[in-house]
């Protein structure tokens, strides 16, 4: 970032600041004529998007809190206010109710590119790592902000959730009273949680920056998943990817605000349009559909883990259940290093891409069986997508490490692009 | 530093005055740090109103046999069940049988009162409340209570039978006061 050496600008005015706090130069080099590869699918424009909603939530959230009340008993008519009196109010909360789950689908799709085109390989695996961080604290803000409205969903998901942590051996229950800030979750909890999801997403922010500086350090990853030699490999991100990115941002956002214009509580659940009540537990509880997966890991583990053939018991189904959930997403910030392949891109590697997608039809189908009650056929179905999820990332990859063979890879992006060319 | 003596070779690995005004600043100034810290976490934890609401008393006289109540201590939903002798033996018949948590019916209820079962209508799996207070409840496998979160299954005596949670259902420390009133807590 220091000025090092700086071209002069024309504009008198942008080459005063510049020569005092260089941003003009700063955002020339990161963002005009940063070389970038040049074979990027639309798969590469879902960084943007993710920051774009970051931004709208943040917009929308803050006029939000100018109009929510965070206590237990004004909560929920104070929603029902911005619904119905507060100018624009339904605008503006539904556009960022569905701004969350639509900033989920890009990240979730960022997520998906990444682990497809080996993005987390050496040399970017702080960057992965930081976005590990990133998706962690999106669901922290996510949880806090859906009990916001405190209707019944609100309330008995933080009931959940909040419980989940009762499950570590003997500091659980203190963990939990801690949490609540009294026995149950209630308006301690309420206040706690108003400050904390208005506090997160500008945390999520800085993390970003480290995230997008970490990118700019190393470059980015490419569909062919190997490094540009030269510059006929790359072009300027000024206009070739500014516009490309816009592009696609706006058809993201056309499906975004059709879901907020025309569909807005088909992402949610009605049971939140009932208020908050202690005494009733809603038949079927069910997080949102972002947590689904990791939902259904929770309840697959419904057996204790005893030492055989005695009765003690060292990891209760709760606290197994527990384990295995928190355990999915450690598994994310592991995989740079238990994926050693020297190929990056699944394109180059046939076995990894059919594991991988699996892989991603598993989750799915986690996904699914979240939904569902823990009964019937859902529990073995459960059962089975989890211990592959687990698979995936402690059998499969460590074995595609020894034996998936090395492909010959292109020289370059450049020839690749052409010989494609030639073919199509 | 550059007008320090150089030590001598056979002293160079000892430990300096210098080293442990390091160690004791470091140490003074972690503690200073902790201390600072604590009450910033310890705010976080149950506030004096909120300790202040910690008992309730409870009238029983109007509860019929084979009814329950439900009332609130502690912002929580505490079951009160005026339990039918086919219960009560239902779930002595169990004592012996093959429980997670195992604990006798006896030890569950107070001596001479053993119509009276008092638990905390928390289920503990994840805190949701089980169904079973109401005679149209469904009552789950063992005639008792069940929950509907993640299918726990509790007996007649609010001992867990089946399913994921790992404890019987708490009974909370209560005391009767005369032959029809309780307090909790």
């Amino acid at each position: 970032m220091g000025s090092g050496n700086r071209e002069k600008f024309d504009n008198p005015v942008v080459e005063w600041v510049d020569s005092r706090l260089p941003v003009f130069t700063l955002m020339q080099k990161e963002y005009g004529v940063f070389p970038t590869p040049k074979n990027f699918n639309y798969f590469w424009n879902f960084g943007a998007i993710a920051m774009v909603m970051l931004v709208t939530m943040i917009v929308t959230g803050i006029a939000l809190a100018m109009h929510y009340v965070p206590h237990a008993a004004m909560a929920f008519d104070s929603v029902e206010r911005i619904m119905r009196d507060v100018n624009h109010g339904w605008l503006l909360r539904y556009l960022h109710a569905n701004g969350a789950s639509f900033f989920f689908i890009a990240v979730y799709i960022h997520i998906f590119r990444g682990m497809y085109y080996g993005s987390y390989k050496n040399p970017r695996e702080l960057l992965w790592i930081l976005g590990v961080v990133i998706f962690l604290l999106m669901m922290a803000t996510a949880f806090m902000g859906y009990v916001l409205p405190w209707g019944q969903m609100s309330f008995w998901g933080a009931t959940v959730i909040t419980n989940l942590f009762s499950a570590i051996p003997l500091v659980g229950d203190s963990i939990v009273t801690l949490l609540w800030g009294g026995f149950s979750v209630d308006n301690p909890t309420l206040n706690r949680f108003f400050a904390l999801h208005y506090l997160l997403p500008f945390v999520i922010f800085a993390v970003v920056f480290l995230h997008v500086w970490a990118l700019h350090v190393t470059g980015s990853n490419n569909p062919l998943g190997i490094e540009p030699k030269g510059k006929q490999d790359t072009l300027p991100f000024h206009p070739y990817y500014t516009i490309k990115d816009t592009f696609g941002l706006l058809v993201f956002l056309l499906l975004y605000v059709g879901y907020a214009f025309f569909a807005p509580n088909d992402l949610g659940h009605p049971d939140n349009y009932i208020p908050a009540d202690p005494l009733v537990t809603p038949a079927h509880i069910v997080p949102e559909w972002y947590f689904l997966p990791f939902y259904a890991i929770l309840r697959a583990i419904t057996f204790d883990i005893a030492i055989p053939f005695t009765d003690i018991v060292l990891i209760s189904a709760k606290l197994g259940g527990v384990l295995a959930m928190f355990g999915s997403i450690a598994l994310l910030f592991a995989l740079p290093f238990l994926d050693k392949h020297p190929v990056r891109s699944a394109v180059f590697r046939p076995w990894f891409k059919i594991a991988f997608l699996a892989l991603a039809v598993v989750t799915f189908i986690l996904g699914v069986c979240g939904g569902k009650p823990a009964e019937g056929l859902w529990v073995p179905l459960a059962q089975i997508c989890t211990l592959y999820y687990y698979a995936f990332f402690l059998v499969i990859i460590p074995f595609l490490n020894k034996k998936e063979p090395v492909a010959k890879l292109p020289p370059s992006i450049h020839e690749a692009v052409l010989s494609k060319n030639k073919q199509g | 530093m550059s007008t320090k003596p150089t030590p001598a070779n056979d002293q160079a690995d000892e430990p300096t005055r210098r080293d442990f005004l390091y160690l004791t600043a470091a140490a003074f100034g972690v503690v200073g740090a902790g201390s600072v810290a604590w009450p910033l976490i310890d705010q976080m934890n149950p506030a004096a109103d909120t300790l202040a609401l910690s008992t309730t008393e409870v009238d029983l006289s109007p509860i019929e046999e084979g009814q329950a109540i439900t009332v609130m201590w502690r912002g929580k939903p505490v079951f009160i069940r005026h339990r039918t002798a086919k219960e009560i033996e239902e779930a002595k018949a169990d004592d012996s049988a093959d429980l997670r948590d195992p604990q006798t019916d006896a030890e569950r209820v107070k001596e001479g009162h053993e119509k009276w079962l008092v638990m905390v209508g928390i289920c503990t799996h994840l805190g949701c409340v089980p169904l079973g207070q109401k005679d149209t409840d469904v009552k789950g496998e063992y005639d008792g209570w069940f929950c509907p979160c993640h299918g726990s299954h509790y007996d007649s005596s609010g001992r867990i039978r089946k399913g994921p949670a790992p404890t019987n259902l708490a009974v909370p420390e209560y005391t009767f006061l005369n032959e029809t009133t309780i307090k909790i807590g």
